[in-house]
């Protein structure tokens, strides 16, 4: 049995008396894609921050690659090889798409106290940022300005950055919202193939694409998991239907 | 070539011209305020790594702009009195090297940046703004209150420094080391702003989040990114104390930052001769409508309101437009 890769033990964080994440554990084994699924106010966003390091749980451990990370900060655990992409999309908007790959691939490379030769003209760089914009389709729109791009080809930039980290683990915040429904195929593609490369904890709305990928889902409500198991395994499930799937098949 | 390079040249042509002419028909006052326009625009290159680049609103860069005027104004009046300035545990002399003087300017002028910057960049927006100005005030009230080395009256070097092969009382040999060094600066902050540096430094301006994602750490990057600035701004003051021959706390007010920041906003925050622009106008200004009425900074200030509110990105941005991206 291999390790996994990305494992919470117990994550516990509370807003005053809210317990937003309540006693949650997950792993993340090599090669899968583990979809975290829940109803909005489920605590998603919350345990996402917790495992890129945005915020420090109450108690509990987050262990990446066999190591405990959970005293550190966001840019080691970056640093360590966690790829994450945003929910809203975060970018440096002045930038132009490839600007933006390009500082992937700077932040994965290090040694950013250089202050002479452009970084423009590092072609080792350069070639990672188009590779990765090359890899998600974003390849016409490299000299574009981030902030000019749709809302669906910033979604897509989002992963491309990701990409140039080279992570160990994608973590992935509803990557397919707002990219309509044949972005939203294609990036399921896109991800299906990914998990090769590295396993993704993926947060995502879309159900028709989480079926479709995940290997393992998560059911979370009220900050605590309540299932986790295959696509079947959880469309069966009697709590999962009462809790969510039956709330959406009410709607 | 992208109209914002040709306004570059121009700009950076208008000052050398302004005193050739001047040298030509024989106006030593304009080459010193074209000198004086120089170094003025070399404090604000300073500023604009921290403020243009970086996004830090720093309201306290009088702090080195005077730290640079003192270093060259303590080094000169122990050498023209010919006492040193400390004999235990070892001795340290007065000097008049100008290249001596810009040195122990720039190294005081960065140990303090990075004294200051550790301390306010864990700060952030108004308060990052208070912390710096609240820095610059301490440093001039300590310069009005140390009587050795002139208080409030600040002190007079009789004979500007010396630089090896030129005669620096002679305006425009003076002025070509003031244009000299803002070239070489200008240069330097040209290439850093292009270099992994500035890509990483604006990127933690536009979005800290994005780059902490991508495992760099933003507050390192505006600590050197201040350390810089300050480097340059204080350089800047030892020339400027060298072109006046006189240092005094006004050096370190908080007028002195504020105007800096005028230079930087009135060219275009960010744009490279933002600065030369801007320093430029505000001496053009100061020597015309000054000359109209004593409260010219009326009329000051309601340009740098229109800039504000119409031109955000200043002089530069209004001829050239936006930033055209990468290249």
């Amino acid at each position: 049995m291999t390790d996994p890769l990305l494992k919470l033990s117990h994550l516990n964080k509370s807003f005053g008396a809210l317990k937003a994440t309540d006693d949650v554990s997950l792993t993340l084994m090599p090669g899968e894609i583990h979809a975290l699924i829940g109803p909005n106010g489920a605590g998603k966003s919350t345990l996402i921050k917790q495992i890129a390091g945005g915020l420090r749980s109450d108690s509990g451990t987050v262990e990446f690659a066999g190591r405990d990370v959970t005293a550190l900060g966001t840019v080691p655990r970056a640093r360590a090889g966690l790829g994450r992409t945003f929910q809203i999309s975060s970018l440096a908007m002045e930038y132009t798409v490839l600007q933006n790959t390009v500082l992937g691939a700077l932040g994965h490379d290090g040694g950013v106290m250089r202050f002479f030769r452009p970084v423009m003209k590092d072609r080792r760089l350069v070639d990672r940022g188009m590779a990765a914009l090359e890899r998600v389709g974003l390849t016409d729109q490299a000299a574009k300005r981030t902030a000019d791009l749709s809302h669906g080809q910033r979604r897509l930039l989002e992963v491309a950055v990701a990409l140039t980290l080279e992570p160990k683990v994608f973590l992935m915040d509803e990557p397919m919202a707002g990219l309509g429904a044949s972005g939203s195929k294609r990036l399921t593609g896109f991800l299906d193939a990914l998990r090769v490369q590295a396993p993704i904890l993926l947060v995502e709305h879309d159900m028709d694409a989480v079926f479709a990928l995940a290997d393992r889902i998560s059911v979370l409500v009220y900050g605590r998991v309540i299932a986790t198991g295959t696509a079947d395994e959880i469309k069966r499930d009697p709590t999962v239907r009462e809790a969510y799937l039956g709330a959406e098949d009410a709607a | 070539m992208t109209r914002e390079t040709l306004l570059n040249i121009v700009l950076f042509a208008i000052l050398p011209a302004t005193a050739l002419v001047a040298f030509a028909l024989d106006e030593p006052f304009i080459i010193t305020l074209a000198t004086k326009a120089a170094i003025l625009a070399l404090a604000g290159v300073g500023l604009n790594i921290a403020l243009g680049l970086g996004g830090l609103v720093s309201l306290g860069h009088a702090a080195f702009f005077g730290l640079g005027g003192y270093a060259m104004g303590i080094l000169a009046s122990h050498a023209q009195s010919y006492t040193p300035l400390m004999e235990t545990p070892f001795l340290i002399e007065g000097t008049k090297s100008m290249l001596v003087i810009w040195g122990v300017a720039i190294v005081t002028s960065a140990l303090a940046a990075l004294a200051i910057g550790a301390l306010s960049l864990r700060t952030t927006g108004v308060y990052f703004i208070m912390i710096t100005l609240a820095f610059g005030q301490m440093l001039y009230y300590f310069a009005i209150s140390w009587p050795a080395y002139g208080g409030e009256d600040g002190l007079s070097i009789y004979v500007r420094n010396e630089f090896p092969g030129l005669n620096t009382l002679d305006p425009i040999q003076f002025f070509a080391i003031a244009f000299g060094i803002l070239a070489i600066v200008l240069f330097g902050a040209g290439r850093l702003a292009k270099a992994r540096f500035g890509l990483a430094l604006s990127a933690a301006r536009q979005n800290a989040e994005r780059v902490e994602t991508v495992g760099l750490t933003p507050f390192r990057l505006r600590l050197v990114a201040f350390v810089i600035s300050g480097a340059v701004t204080g350089l800047a003051g030892a020339l400027f104390a060298d072109l006046n021959r006189f240092v005094s706390p006004t050096m370190f007010s908080w007028h002195t930052s504020g105007e800096i920041m005028v230079f930087v906003i009135l060219g275009g925050v960010g744009r490279l001769f933002g600065p030369v622009a801007g320093a430029a106008l505000y001496i053009l200004l100061e020597h015309t409508l000054g000359g109209l009425s004593e409260f010219w900074h009326v009329y000051l200030g309601l340009l740098l309101l229109l800039v504000v509110l119409f031109a955000r990105g200043g002089l530069i941005g209004t001829i050239a437009g936006r930033e055209v991206a990468h290249d």
